[in-house]
Formats: C-alpha cells, structure tokens, sequence
C-alpha cells in the first residue's frame, strides 16, 4: 500500500533536514475509511472518519477528519464513477475502432475528481477544465450520448460535432480546453463575475500536473489572490504531464503549495469521500467565509496513456500501474468501503456495473445514429448571427459561403 | 520587377531619399520648409471633422440613444459636438458603455490611474474602482481573464497597454476568444470582450521613438483568426463610434488604438451616443484613377501624398509628370481589418483600375498581401497595374531610422505614381 507520492518524496536526496522532518506522504489508498457511527436507519447520515493523512495543508488547518455521509450518496457515487469509467472505455473502444478520430484523452483512474467534485458543489457553482473533460461534462449537466457524440463528430454531441474531445459544454460547465493552462485565468475571470453579481458561487478551475508550469496559471493565481477571487485552484495531479512526471517537470512537485500566499490542500484523490470533504471545505473557504481562492491538488493517477496514441507504459513501468490499478482503484475502493460498512451486497453491486454498461451501450448506439454535422453548419457560429462578414471562403469559389 | 518597365524619369524610393539630401543642400540658402512642407497633416487635415455640421454628418452614424430601451427624449436645437483629441472621445465612449451597461468593466495596466495615453482618466473615480481597476502585468492574464468575463455574459473591456504586448496574450485572444463559439456548439461566446490596444508608430509622442517594443502594427497576425474583429480607427469621432460599436458588438473585438493619434487628431465629436458600422470601409476622397486603401495614421500621409500629386514642391515637379497632376485619386480608410469591406474596395478598384494599399506593418504577410491577392482575383481584368503594396521594410522596428522605414506621403506619392504610369 505503499503510495508513489511517498515513495517519490523519499527518493528526493536534496531536501532541507527541517522541511524532510515533517513531511509525510499523502494517503493514496481508496478504501482507508473507517466506519465511525452507522445509524440503524440508513437514510440517515452515517459517520465515517477518513484516513488521518488524507490531506496535507499549506497556510490553512486541513479538513475535519469526520465526515458525514449517507447511504444513497455513496451508493450514487459508486453508479456515477463505475458510469463514467464505462463511458471512457466505450470511448477507447470506438477509437480504436477508429470511429472517433482526432484526439482523445481519457480519465480512467481519476473518477474520484471528477465525481467527487460534484458531490462537493452546487449547481450554480462553475468549473472549467482543460483535457480530460468528458466525466465533468457529463456530471455538471451533459450527457453521455452527447459526450459520446461529440466525440464522433455528430450533431448530437454537446457541441453539435464541431469541437470534438476537448470541447464539451454546459450552462455551468466551461469546457474543456485544448490550449494547456489557458483555462486557468479564463476560471479567474468568471469567479471575478460571479464576485462582481454577488452571487454565492464560485468556480472550479482544474488543470494538471503538466499544466502547472504554464506562466499563465501563475497570472491567475495572483490576479485571483489580489482581487480576493471566489476561485478554487484545482490541480489534478495524476503524476505524468503527457509522459514527464511531476518531478522531472516541476522545481516543486507539491502543487498545493504553489499558490504563493494562496493557501492549499493536497487531496487523496484516489478516494472519493476524501475528495468530496476538500471540495465542500474549499467552498465553504471561498463563498461562505469569503477567504478568497485556494489551491487544491487531488493526487489521482491515469491509467491510460496521455491520449490515445500514448500506450502510456514508456515512461513508468506496467508494475506500477497494475499496482495504482489493483490497490489504489478509487471505484474498488468505495465498493470495498460499502460491502465492508453494510450498505449493499456484492450482487447489488455487480447490478449497478450492469446498469452502468447498458446506459453506456445505449448511449454509444443513440449517438453512433446520429447525423454528421451538415456542410452549412460549417459556417455558423463563427460570428454572432447577423454580424459576420458578407461572405467567407472555402477553398475554391463554388465553395465561397454567403451569408 | 517593375525596374525594367518604368520610365526612367519616375522616382524611385532610393531616388527621394537622394532628392531629400538635394534640399537638404540647398537649404543654406532658401529657408527649409517646415517638417512636413507647407502640406496638410494631421493638424490640418481636411479628413478631419472640425466642425460641428460636418461631425453631424458623418457618414454612417447612428445614434444609439433612439433605440427602443432608450428613454424617449427630444433633440432640441440639434445634437451637440465637444472638441476632443481620440484619447478624450475613447475614454468618452468607455464613460458612455460604463454608463449605460451596468456589467461593463475596464482594466489594463494602469487604467485606474488613466492609463498611459489618459483614455482612462477619471473613469475610476466616476464608475468607481470595483468597474474600473489596474491589472499586474500580465497580458496573456487579463485576455483570459476578459474571456472568463465575457463567457459569463459580462461586458468586459479590456487594455492591453501597447499592441507590442499583445504577443503574450495571442494563444487567449486567437485560440480562446476567436474560437470559443465556434468550438461549444454556439453555447458560449466570448462576444462581451474588447481587447483595445494602442498601434502604429509612435514617434514624437512619447519623446522620441518607439522603437522596437512600441511601434509596432500587429493587425495582420489577427488576420486569420476568424471569429475575431479587429478594428482600427483614424480619427476621435471614428474611435468613439467604433469602439462603441465595438464593445456592443457581440464577437471579441480587438481595437487598435493609433497611438499618434490621440493627441494630434482633434474633432468635434457628437458628445450623444452612437456607433459608427464596423466592416465598412469609407471612401474618403471620391476618385476615378487610383485607389488608394490605407488605415489609421497613414490616412494622413496619404492625404500628403495626394496634394503633393496635385501640386508637387518645386524639388519634387521633375518627378511628378504634369499628365498626372490632375489624377483623381480615391482614398479609402479600410477602418475594419477583419472582417474587410471586399465589396468596397473591390467595386472601387473595377472603377479605378488601380491598387495602392499602404500600411505602416512590414509588406510580407502583412494586411496588404491578403487585400491584393483577394483584388487581383477578383478585379483581374479590370487591373491597368499591379497592385502596389507600400509597408515598412521587413525589419524589427528599428529605434534609428523609423521615419525612412515606414511609409510617409513620399513613398506613398512615389506608389502612387508608379502606378498610374505603369
């Protein structure tokens, strides 16, 4: 059970004695938490306590250990990851099909984030986030035949089959974004807005390991603190920016910690109930309590490769991540946690993988019939309606669009 | 390539430069003229509006105060003009969007303090410094930023303190802005933003030179983004119209400010509030000869250079044939980069016959080469010359020699007639 953050920390010679003193790896099990108070009546809350290091905090108190959840709630969390992990894969199987084409990244092994984050949050709150975007879309309001859709290229798909892997939307959900690290201050901006109308909201900007070194998240972290923004950094840290590891890439591999004066909280990322307090905890920092934007880093880990020409085994052993796959696995996780505490069976369980498969399938089907976008819709959207220019071009005159 | 064809008395750049030590020798005798001759600039300039009918009536303005979600209110004795420079009618069209918009915000380096070129001034202290606020330096940030504003349904107006600087911000304004509605479907736009940004060069503005970082005319590296407009006005009445327009406009506009300009070109500026149509060229000066295409501070050179046509100095009469003289040369100010006015500029060419685009950015790949491939194609058989690009030379824009790299109404009058003698 041993954690790679830990053994990561460890394997760093040149550390000063003081800070290495104090420094302990983060937990990355799932299944660390432990049943505190289970109710006889289980729609009640039930109390759990989360592993003591769950969290690690920079320039804040961590999170209450003690959390209270219900029943119903993990049983939703358990359908929605298993959900979403099958929604990857039918994803990985289409492209390998070559029915999708272009590019693809999938979250396989991050569920806990995407999941957990909107156990954490309400639906007013707005997220924004870079590549692996499909879980989110899905969660804050999309849906699967729609992800899937737009990952085909077809007018069912969330953006009409024009954006594609990258480029899926809700009200409330910001996209996906294909430029690395340029969400990060577009996430500012909308929290200043949500500040500016007084709304008691406030957004979720994710980006990776990889992303973090871009100058422009460093913009926004300062703008952000400087106008005391509702904005939550969020920093997934699944350890590989594309096939560099955080240590190779970053100066400072503890993300949490690189707000500057903006305080942070390293995650377990790995267990969604871990996941679900640090969200709560950092929306009550910025909206209830108005303290302005903190940083959180959900230590998770992708199984996959960083997109679908990436097997992903390059540049860390299969050991390892057969190891994340078959200890760390934030679904088998939760699963353990509930037949453990009582809450369902394994056969009730296996019904909701079941179920999860069919709506997949379902969704895979309705999307595959849908149409291709038209040629027309080539040219819209490029302008608001009404004021683009009289005419653009294709590549010869037959195929000059007049509007 | 023209070398071999052109008749021998016609000027060419090199020659006005040795025309220019010419006077310049002879100037121990006779009293040189001032900088510029006894020719208009923008001090002078007709093109510019300096009295009130005349800014009443320019061409295409619409008031923006009669539309429906106006109060009804009546015009009594006739709409009023204030005398302004551009920066006084930007920070006009600002008061008025800030006003009247209760989303509307303006940052940038330094706008809370009234920013570099006073667009800014007092905006802070009437709208207050929630509305209007100084951002770090921080270009690719405050873009972004903007866009997050604008994706929220904001109306956000933002300063980027030099277009030299826009650099850092182009991934968020080609890649973000120009693209966000295209890429969700329609669902999101980042329409509410306007990225305004001082262009062009410098010169005695800010004591001295610009050089390499502030002199600069980045519209063409824009070109290709669609989904983006970029607008550049001439003149104080112009940029309150436009950048009103702009800032109404719902697509991310980028509105490039000539920053000589703010001081030097002064008009009667309607004080009400109205738009000027952004995609439209205006045709300046009517003619039949030559069309003569050009944006921003070169429309003064320009116009320079067409009164030294009609009446060339004496140290220019043996290079301006008299059957030229009398040419009738159409001057078009573009106004919008992108998108371009193409049914313009190409009906004045079938006229005319002739091209002459003039842009202060270096000539390859700058706005110019995109305008002139497109007329060619389209005007072909109507062309009596090829079309005739004057631009800056293709180098950093140098703090030495600036005047002699970018063009002036001497390079622009020997385009001119170079082409009409083709």
């Amino acid at each position: 059970m041993a954690s790679l953050a830990r053994t990561r920390l460890t394997g760093r010679l040149i550390r000063p004695a003081a800070l290495r003193a104090h420094v302990r790896g983060i937990q990355q099990s799932a299944d660390s938490t432990e049943l505190r108070d289970k109710p006889a009546d289980l729609s009640e809350p039930i109390t759990v306590k989360l592993h003591e290091d769950s969290f690690r905090s920079y320039l804040c108190d961590a999170p209450d250990l003690e959390v209270q959840v219900t029943k119903d709630e993990l049983l939703t969390m358990y359908k929605q990851m298993q959900t979403m992990r099958r929604m990857e894969m039918a994803a990985d199987a289409l492209y390998k099909a070559k029915l999708i084409r272009g590019f693809c990244h999938l979250a396989i092994g991050q569920e806990a984030v995407s999941v957990g984050l909107e156990h954490g949050i309400t639906k007013d709150d707005r997220v924004i986030t870079a590549y692996r975007c499909h879980p989110f879309a899905v969660m804050r309001g999309g849906s699967i035949k729609g992800v899937i859709g737009e990952l085909l290229g077809r007018q069912i798909g969330m953006s009409h089959g024009k954006g594609g892997s990258m480029h899926i939307f809700t009200p409330s959900f910001f996209g996906g974004n294909g430029i690395v690290g340029a969400q990060v201050p577009i996430g500012a901006g909308v929290s200043f807005a949500q500040k500016y109308m007084g709304e008691k909201t406030c957004t979720f900007a994710l980006y990776g390991d990889g992303a973090s070194n871009q100058g422009q998240v460093f913009e926004a972290f300062n703008m952000a603190k400087l106008w005391n923004l509702p904005t939550i950094f969020v920093c997934e840290n699944n350890k590989y920016g594309m096939g560099t590891s955080a240590a190779r890439s970053s100066s400072n591999t503890e993300y949490f910690t690189r707000g500057d004066k903006i305080p942070g909280l390293q995650v377990n990322g790995m267990d969604i109930i871990a996941a679900k307090r640090a969200v709560e905890f950092a929306r009550k920092w910025a909206v209830d309590d108005q303290n302005g934007p903190l940083l959180l880093e959900f230590v998770t880990y992708r199984y996959g490769g960083h997109s679908m020409s990436d097997p992903g085994t390059t540049y860390r052993t299969r050991e390892e991540v057969q190891r994340m796959r078959s200890t760390q696995d934030p679904i088998r996780g939760l699963q353990r946690n509930i037949e453990e505490w009582g809450l369902a069976t394994e056969q009730e369980l296996k019904a909701f993988d079941k179920a999860a498969k069919a709506e997949v399938d379902e969704a895979v089907e309705e999307a595959k019939a849908s149409p291709e976008p038209l040629l027309k819709d080539l040219w819209t959207d490029i302008y608001f309606k009404g004021t683009e220019p009289p005419s653009m071009r294709g590549r010869e005159r037959e195929e000059v669009h007049v509007y | 390539m023209l070398l071999s064809r052109r008749p021998p008395h016609f000027s060419t750049a090199s020659k006005v430069v040795n025309l220019g030590f010419k006077s310049r020798k002879s100037s121990s005798s006779v009293e040189p003229p001032p900088a510029g001759g006894h020719l208009p600039s923008v001090a002078t300039s007709a093109i510019l509006k300096s009295k009130r009918e005349t800014a009443l009536r320019t061409p295409g303005l619409t008031w923006a105060d009669e539309d429906s979600f106006s109060p009804p209110r009546t015009v009594v004795g006739g709409r009023e003009t204030r005398k302004m420079n551009a920066y006084q009618a930007i920070r006009d069209a600002m008061s008025i969007a800030l006003a009247k918009d209760d989303t509307a915000v303006v940052f940038g380096e330094d706008v809370a303090f009234g920013g570099v070129f006073r667009c800014t001034m007092g905006l802070a202290e009437e709208f207050g410094k929630e509305r209007v606020f100084n951002t770090p330096l921080t270009e690719q940030g405050i873009a972004g930023f903007g866009i997050g504003m604008a994706l929220m349904g904001h109306t956000a107006i933002a300063e980027i303190q030099f277009a030299d600087y826009i650099f850092p911000a182009f991934d968020q304004i080609v890649n973000e802005a120009a693209k966000i509605r295209y890429r969700s479907g329609g669902s999101f736009n980042a329409g509410g933003l306007t990225i305004r940004t001082p262009t062009i060069k410098t010169q005695a503005i800010i004591q001295g030179h610009g050089g390499l970082y502030h002199s600069q005319s980045p519209e063409g590296y824009f070109m290709g983004a669609s989904g983006l407009k970029i607008i550049i006005p001439r003149s104080p009445i112009q940029a309150k119209g436009l950048l009103l327009a702009s800032i109404r406009d719902p697509n991310p506009v980028v509105f490039m400010e000539p920053k000589i300009l703010y001081r030097s070109a002064v008009e009667q500026v309607p004080v009400d509030d109205y738009v000027l149509p952004l995609g439209q060229a205006e045709i300046l000066v009517p003619g039949t000869d030559l069309t003569l295409l050009t944006w921003g501070t070169p429309v003064y050179h320009c116009e320079t250079a067409l009164h030294m046509l009609a009446s060339p100095a004496p140290e220019l009469e043996s290079v301006v044939p008299k059957s030229l003289r009398s040419a009738k040369v159409e001057l078009i100010d573009l106004r919008s980069i992108l998108p371009w006015d193409m049914k313009t500029i190409s009906e004045s060419v079938n006229r005319t016959g002739r091209l002459v685009i003039v842009h202060e950015a270096g000539v390859t790949a700058g706005v110019g080469a995109e305008i002139s491939a497109e007329i060619q194609k389209r005007c072909f058989l109507k062309l009596n010359a090829p079309v005739k690009r004057v631009g800056a030379w293709d180098v950093p824009n140098a703090l030495q020699y600036e005047k002699f790299h970018v063009p002036d109404a001497i390079r622009v009058l020997d385009a001119i007639v170079e082409t009409l003698t083709f």
